[in-house]
């Protein structure tokens, strides 16, 4: 039961071999059992899941179900939910109880998914280890004393140890891929502006989107046609009519042996240069050589701006953050400092108490690119160099589909390597955020294994509003290979 | 370039945060650190490039002008540090 796929648990759920309760309460004790090793959920509330559960139950008794009804699913704990803490894991927000839903969560509800709990993260979203977090570091399923890769850490952790059949996880530089490379599972940042983000805790937000972390592309691809869609509430939400992102998925090919021919696959060279572990390489190439013998064609490309993306995100990133978290001043929720003088004491020890030392960091940097002198500097040259990265993926997209590389520079590093060298942990980033800055919508899927048996992740990205072709073609590489079948040893 | 502790001073001072003279050294070293890393930005030219603030390029949407939100100020200052008759407490402001 925990390694069958969505599509697997709602025909069981459909044919009554299963109810939800009995599949919610299954996934709690799990946790239970697990959780502690990991430390990848922060907050379980069983009576709230199994009140969720018994209304499934219900609306699949009345005939009423859809493709989630009664699915437990973990959710990153940045997505505000009525009645649950939602601490975006930081100190700031412990003793935050959401008095509302978050529109992806109302999404959920509404398709009748099972809240399962909510995930441990890095503070605020900002980290690439789920080590920032103040309620501790996650540790990776497949070996403990290792990084489960951030912001998402939590939720990666929760769906590879089978503790959750998906998760929901948010992405402003990798935070929903990376973790989904590092720990063997599958995750997709879509397009900015399908997904709302209203109720969802404010990092960089031109670069914030939500999305679903499973293990398959078909997985994701059902959890999306959940979670994307238009609101009102969120100014930047797209209204589009609505798709189906399964639609792709059994297309039929004209070969059968070759269901991807006539597909453009781009390999940007700057992505295999220095920096990029033999093991990752190794396996990426591998990936590559299967999508090719399922019929697709190889095309190098370049994207000559790519080295200029970490620079330009760790300006604009931190700008926006320390203008989104400037709300954090101890008056209307979250901490209050105990002892203070005056109002202006009263904000900047309830800051300097409430963040933790790398939002902190973050604050600084975007506080200081913004101030006056500075700005034309930094902030503009990033946005300009924004503007390259961008172009440069338009006229990638001009000789390819989908462009395919690494996820990860490396394979999960142990816990506390990078911790005090922000640099290190910045460059982690350097095949991820580009997608970020241009809108794009980016995917990664398990490609095999590298140093000391821990799990590798491919990016499959695409052109705008391409996540139906991405998940496809993900979709048959899955039916031809089984990494994402994989799972973590010795995790009973 | 690289910020000298007073630089790092005010802007924490101007992002509100209280800052030892201790971790004001500690940050000063790292966010030089991580000011080299973004200096990689200076060696493309990019003259006459517009600055891109947004990844969709559309029009801010205009709501219509009726209440849409309940009052659910009892709900919201549940959470909030300090209240009274409906007030957010903060320290006197003026004398």
């Amino acid at each position: 039961m925990f390694n069958a796929t969505l599509k697997q648990l709602s025909a069981l759920l459909a044919q009554k071999k299963l109810s939800s309760v009995e599949l919610t309460q299954s996934c709690l004790d799990r946790v239970g059992r697990l959780n502690p090793g990991f430390n990848a959920f922060l907050t379980i509330d069983a009576e709230r899941s199994l009140a969720q559960a018994r209304a499934a139950d219900a609306q699949i008794a009345a005939g009423k179900a859809q493709p989630l009804t009664g699915i437990p699913v973990a959710h990153k704990d940045i997505f505000c939910a009525k009645g649950w803490r939602t601490s975006c894991g930081s100190k700031m927000l412990a003793n935050f109880v959401s008095p509302y839903d978050a529109h992806v969560v109302e999404q959920l509800n509404a398709a009748g998914a099972v809240m399962l709990g909510k995930t441990n993260m890095d503070e605020f979203a900002m980290g690439s280890s789920s080590e920032t977090g103040f309620w501790g570091p996650v540790k990776n399923p497949w070996d403990r004393t290792r990084v489960a890769g951030g912001s998402s850490g939590g939720s990666a952790a929760a769906v590879a140890a089978r503790m959750a059949p998906a998760a929901i996880g948010t992405d402003t530089g990798g935070s929903i891929r990376q973790p989904a490379a590092l720990c063997g599972i599958c995750g997709i940042k879509p397009t900015y502006g399908l997904v709302s983000r209203y109720g969802m805790g404010a990092f960089a937000s031109s670069l914030d989107q939500g999305g679903p972390m499973a293990k398959s592309a078909e997985d994701l691809a059902l959890m999306l046609n959940v979670m994307a869609g238009f609101d009102v509430r969120d100014s930047t939400s797209l209204e589009r009519p609505a798709e189906d992102y399964t639609r792709a998925l059994e297309a039929p090919a004209a070969d059968r042996a070759k269901p991807l021919a006539g597909l453009r696959i781009g390999v940007p060279k700057e992505y295999f240069g220095g920096g990029l572990a033999s093991d990752v390489a190794a396996a990426v190439e591998a990936a590559l050589a299967q999508f090719e013998k399922l019929g697709a064609q190889r095309v190098t490309i370049s994207l000559p701006n790519a080295g200029l993306s970490v620079p330009a995100y760790y300006v604009i990133a931190p700008a926006e953050a320390s203008s989104n978290l400037s709300r954090f001043d101890g008056v209307r929720y979250g901490y209050r400092a105990p002892e203070y003088g005056d109002l202006a004491d009263m904000y900047a020890k309830s800051r300097a108490q409430g963040f933790g030392a790398e939002v902190k960091r973050r604050i600084l940097i975007g506080t200081y690119v913004l101030s006056h002198g500075y700005y034309d500097a930094y902030y503009l040259k990033a946005q300009k160099i924004r503007r390259l990265i961008a172009q440069d993926f338009a006229a990638a997209y001009q000789q390819c589909d989908l462009i395919m590389g690494p996820t990860s520079p490396s394979v999960a590093f142990a816990l506390g390597a990078k911790a005090t060298d922000p640099v290190q942990m910045y460059l982690i980033d350097i095949y991820t955020v580009a997608a970020n800055l241009a809108g794009l919508p980016a995917m990664s899927i398990p490609c095999g294994f590298g140093e000391g048996g821990m799990p590798i992740g491919l990016q499959i990205a695409g052109n705008y509003f391409a996540e139906a072709q991405m998940l496809a073609a993900a979709h048959q590489y899955q039916l031809a290979t089984d990494w994402h079948l994989r799972q973590p040893v010795g995790v009973e | 370039m690289s910020l000298s502790l007073p630089e790092v001073k005010r802007v924490a001072w101007l992002a509100r945060i209280e800052i030892t003279d201790a971790e004001a050294e500690a940050a000063q070293g790292q966010l030089n650190g991580i000011f080299k890393l973004i200096e990689q930005m200076q060696s493309v030219d990019t003259e006459g490039v517009a600055p891109m603030a947004h990844a969709q390029d559309v029009a801010q949407r205009l709501r219509e002008d009726r209440v849409a939100e309940a009052d659910q100020h009892a709900l919201y200052q549940s959470i909030a540090p300090q209240v009274e008759d409906g007030l957010y407490l903060v320290p006197k402001v003026i004398e």
